[in-house]
């Protein structure tokens, strides 16, 4: 295994470009470092990111959104309040990862990339509407995270490509997020379905939302329809019943392990209802 | 004379001082199975087999002798036959011979001189395996039709005619069943299942062993026994016991799962044909899940009969178990303690043991036990119910006491069951007003507990301390308890005895710390070699005042003139006696070696409150109380620890853990993150009473604890989610797929 250390994304993208064996990005190494001592995964190139400057902020975008390092620890997340205070939900879905030891260093893009449909912060990204930002060997382009996973395990980046950041756009005013996830446990679990809700509020109404579903399909499902069936209500018990029937529509699972297919769809209800509540209440004002 | 005879209260027993291991432990001092190494140190990897049953062609290491490093492989080649039974199972599991027999089973092993390139080396071997047809699941396994595990494994119990992977049954009761069914007013019947759990210890095997040409080896084990480990490895690799010396590590948890052996003799074989370097394997979590423990799976059926007042009139079980692909799921013990509870006119047990592709069961916590009491305390919660009877007061109207003939034969002699019950009734979570959605579910539990071989050495130093020699690896703090019983007897303070775990080259035979026995039958060796280490002082005290030596009694750590007419003497302290040791006869110590008698078996009633969200079928625990009857809390801080673990271990077998087999036949969930055993947040504090009807058998009165708690949990867990949701689960575990499931066939209606 060659070992890599580099000093700009540039480079980091044309080593894996020239790389011909099997190639892992490492960030915060929750996923390849486990992957590594399981035998599960051995990389013929390991190419570390966390010499590169500036993947360890979190800095304010000219338009009030945020852009987050590729390093950007669950910890550090949780830790910015101002970013807490726009994102509760895009920060409650990283923060639900792992224990403790593993929110040290476990990132959003490591998440993502990880390709998991049951990846905890990915529904919360979706929903919020964020980017990222690919470095390859031709240059740079910017991707909705919708578009980045491609099945489970898989994405659509293509050799010699790497996520060199992540943006979330401006909050706004009277909006809110929230994400919610069904385990048997309380904690140290992998999600057996996971609902982001982010809404805007014209009043009482919701003007604008964005419904991403996670673990219930090969990758996480932005959903139109659950956005539909709330978008000009007030969230009223009518259109929670069609926002979690829309939600219980769209899925797509499978059974396994974690739970079976009809627990999923039902669950993927239930939970939408739920976050749908919490991103209202906090899109008036409710503390995260 | 048991102690509390004379006297109801003691001056250390019974107090909660610091842990003699806890400096150790907090500090990261403490040497585990993985912190030992040796000069010359090789490291092992085991190859295991991917397939749940394969016949096994070929095996080509040419690859992995040829790395750099490597410096031996193993395969069943490399040990000798030995006859049917005992060491053949545990061979045969060892590493496999000419099939493997489940999914992890070991087919070969390599040492290197590193752990990289051993893991790299296992790689590199190669398995030519012909896959053959599998069965995991019990039922399935019990057909005429199933794959056969192996021919001829069936021992003389089995009928002609019987399916093929039976390879024992079990048969006995007593009472005429069918008039005590005639007689009942409420007769019912129930068939229940429950999954394989495995142990979950937090320390994964380990050892370091090293054998010589000359058939001398050593070996450092984590381990709940090492007489076993030198009993076990000697037997499957054809060695002298005696040859082989043994030292048990600190341990990170056992539960029973540590008292055989599983992959030790690997490390020795290895060491043997790499000239004698000592040899490391330590295993990784999926191998532990994989390939060690697990308990039994079980389908049970069981049959009970009642008065309209809720007296039993009749019972009958019929349990089948599968431990793996070797005889010895624990069908026996889960039959027997099946209506140890109650007071039965008659009653009817029958077992079948099964093989099926699965790893060889191995011993957890109260073996068989937990299974049956989620089928009987399932069954009778439904029928009391049924009959408008509290759950407390239908087991106190029927409860086993002092006297009664158990159900699995033997007479009770003082028994706690009943005290266990008042004492749930009085607890304060017994009036706490239940909300939606909750539900409140009680349950009994029992285990015999245990004695066993045991040897114990106890020596006086020259300034008036003790140690004390154990061979009963400390697992739940036999070592703190041990001393307060040494302590107490000696008439020293706690701090002036310091227990130890002691190799086999140390002490007699002793068996694992299993069977609850360990506080029991080794703090009961120790008493006696205090006694006998007492009578020794007690006549160089004699000898010194010229009195006969019966005229001398110990009292508060020194001898005495027994009375008046002994003479009249100043009292000669232990530090005084000990100074003097050299001149008065030379050391003094006390020893013990036997069997020791007295068992008192241990009861144990819990309720717990549990809400389920009726549109996830998740269920929460919300309050839990544990009441057992510990004969006598040693040291009640571990007392209270044992009946928490015990709780908490129940819980996850009633709501969450599973070995979860594909239809391949390979486990789909050897990690921690989907072998589901609770985490801290999802419990409340665990509520203890410790009872305290004392064992006449033993010296302060001790029972036994650690097994009884993971007993009750189960049936706990199942009768307070069907008192929440109306619904009866028959199936462990009560997943939230599957109470989700139920709850909306029953909405449906």
């Amino acid at each position: 295994m060659r070992y890599h250390t580099p000093a700009t994304f540039a480079d980091a993208a044309t080593i894996a470009a020239s790389a011909q064996g099997v190639t892992r990005f490492l960030a915060g190494g929750t996923d390849v470092l486990v992957q590594l001592r399981a035998g599960s995964v051995l990389p013929d190139d390991l190419i570390d990111l966390k010499h590169i400057p500036e993947v360890h902020s979190i800095t304010r975008t000219a338009d009030g959104g945020w852009r987050i390092g590729v390093a950007v620890s669950g910890a550090s997340l949780g830790a910015n309040k101002d970013l807490v205070a726009d994102w509760p939900g895009v920060v409650e879905g990283m923060e639900l990862v792992g224990s403790t030891q593993v929110q040290g260093r476990a990132t959003l893009t490591g998440n993502l990339c990880n390709g998991s449909p049951a990846a905890d912060s990915v529904p919360g990204l979706i929903a919020a509407g964020a980017t990222v930002t690919v470095t390859g060997p031709s240059g740079t382009r910017d991707v909705a995270v919708q578009d980045i996973p491609k099945g489970p395990g898989k994405t659509n980046l293509k050799a010699g490509e790497v996520i060199s950041a992540l943006t979330l756009p401006a909050r706004g005013k009277n909006a809110g997020d929230a994400y919610l996830r069904f385990i048997p446990r309380t904690e140290m679990d992998i999600a057996v379905v996971g609902v982001a809700v982010s809404l805007r509020l014209d009043g009482d109404k919701v003007a604008e939302a964005r419904v991403a579903l996670g673990a219930v399909a090969p990758t996480v499902l932005l959903s139109d329809a659950c956005a539909k069936a709330i978008v000009g209500t007030t969230l009223d018990a009518k259109a929670l019943d069609a926002l979690g029937a829309a939600a219980s529509g769209e899925c797509n699972p499978i059974s396994d392990k974690r739970g079976t297919k009809e627990f999923r769809i039902e669950v993927a209800g239930v939970l939408a209802r739920r976050a749908a509540k919490i991103a209202y209440d906090r899109a008036k004002g409710a503390k995260a | 004379m048991p102690k509390d005879e004379i006297k109801q209260t003691f001056r250390l027993v019974g107090t909660r001082p610091d842990r003699p291991d806890g400096l150790d432990k907090v500090t990261g001092r403490a040497r585990y199975g993985a912190d030992f190494s040796a000069p010359g140190m090789l490291w092992a990897s085991v190859v295991r087999s991917p397939h749940a049953h394969a016949r096994i062609k070929k095996i080509d290491a040419s690859k992995a002798l040829a790395l750099e490093g490597v410096k031996a492989v193993v395969t069943r080649a490399d040990f000798p036959e030995v006859p049917a039974g005992e060491y053949w199972d545990l061979q045969e599991n060892t590493i496999a011979g000419e099939r493997a027999l489940y999914d992890g089973h070991a087919v070969a092993a390599v040492a290197a001189t590193s752990q990289l390139i051993a893991h790299d080396a296992a790689r590199l071997i190669e398995v030519e395996y012909e896959i053959l047809p599998h069965v995991t699941d019990v039922d399935e396994a019990f057909k005429m039709d199933a794959p056969v595990i192996r021919e001829g494994a069936a021992d003389y119990s089995v009928p002609e005619g019987s399916p093929p992977n039976v390879v024992k049954v079990l048969d006995f009761g007593r009472g005429d069943v069918e008039a005590g069914f005639a007689s009942a007013d409420l007769v019912k019947e129930g068939h229940y299942t429950t999954e394989a759990t495995h142990q979950g210890y937090i320390e994964p095997h380990a050892c370091v062993g090293q054998l010589g040409s000359d058939g001398k080896g050593e070996m450092w084990v984590c381990t709940q026994g090492h007489w076993y480990i030198r009993r076990m490895c000697a037997g499957v690799l054809g060695i002298e016991a005696a040859n082989l010396r043994v030292t048990a590590s600190e341990i990170g948890g056992g539960f029973g799962g540590k008292t055989t052996i599983f992959m030790e003799p690997l490390s020795l074989a290895l060491s043997r044909k790499s000239g004698g370097r000592p040899v490391k394997l330590v295993m990784s979590r999926a191998e532990v899940l994989r390939a060690t423990g697990p308990t039994a799976s079980a389908s049970m059926d069981v049959k009970i009969g009642m008065t309209k007042d809720g007296k039993l009139t009749a019972a009958t079980a019929v349990f089948r178990m599968q431990g793996g692909a070797f005889t010895g799921s624990p069908v026996d013990a889960a039959l027997n303690c099946a209506f140890a509870c109650y007071e039965l006119p008659a009653v009817h047990h029958l077992g079948y043991d099964i093989l099926a592709n699965r790893p060889k069961a191995a011993a957890y916590r109260a073996p068989g036990a937990p299974m049956a009491a989620f089928a009987v305390e399932n069954l009778l919660d439904e029928m009391w119910g049924e009959l408008g009877l509290d759950p407390l007061d239908a087991r106190m109207m029927n409860a086993a006491k002092e006297g009664t003939k158990s159900s699995y034969g033997p007479t009770f002699k003082r028994i706690g069951f009943e005290e266990t019950l008042e004492a749930a009734k009085a607890h304060k979570n017994l009036s706490v007003k239940l909300g939606p959605n909750q539900g409140r579910g009680v349950a009994a539990g029992f285990w015999f507990n245990y004695n066993g071989d045991t040897s114990v050495s106890l020596a006086v130093a020259e300034d008036g301390t003790a140690q004390v020699s154990v061979g009963t690896p400390d697992i739940g703090g036999s070592r703190a308890s041990i001393a307060l019983m040494v302590a107490e007897t000696l008439g020293i303070e706690y701090e002036d005895v310091r227990v130890s775990v002691v190799e086999t080259g140390a002490l007699g035979v002793n068996e694992p710390t299993h069977g609850s026995r360990a506080t029991f039958a080794t703090g009961k060796a120790a008493v006696e070699a205090a006694e006998s280490a007492i009578k020794d002082m007690c006549r160089r005290a004699a000898k010194k005042w010229g009195i006969d030596e019966d005229a001398v009694e110990w009292v508060d750590g020194a001898a005495r003139p027994a009375g008046p007419n002994a003479g009249k003497f100043p009292p000669l302290s232990i530090v005084e006696i000990a100074a003097k040791m050299s001149s008065t006869g030379g050391p003094i110590a006390g020893h013990y070696e036997g069997n020791p008698p007295g068992v008192g078996e241990s009861f144990g009633t819990h309720v717990v409150d549990v809400e389920v969200d009726p549109e996830t079928g998740r269920t929460e625990i919300l309050r839990y109380l544990v009441v057992q009857d510990a004969g006598r809390a040693i040291h009640p801080s571990y007392v209270e620890g044992q009946y928490q673990g015990g709780a908490v271990q129940g819980i996850g077998w009633a709501l969450n853990e599973e070995y979860v087999y594909g239809a391949d036949g390979r486990l789909q969930n050897p990690v921690f993150l989907d072998y589901r055993i609770p985490v801290a947040s999802d419990l409340p504090m665990i509520d203890t009473v410790i009872v305290e009807v004392p064992n006449p058998g033993h010296p302060y009165g001790v029972r036994g604890v650690g097994e009884t708690g993971i007993t009750p949990p189960l049936p706990a867990v199942a009768n307070a989610i069907a008192a929440a949701t109306g619904i009866r689960m028959h199936s462990l575990p009560i997943s939230p797929s599957k109470l989700l499931a139920a709850m909306n066939a029953k909405r449906k209606g």
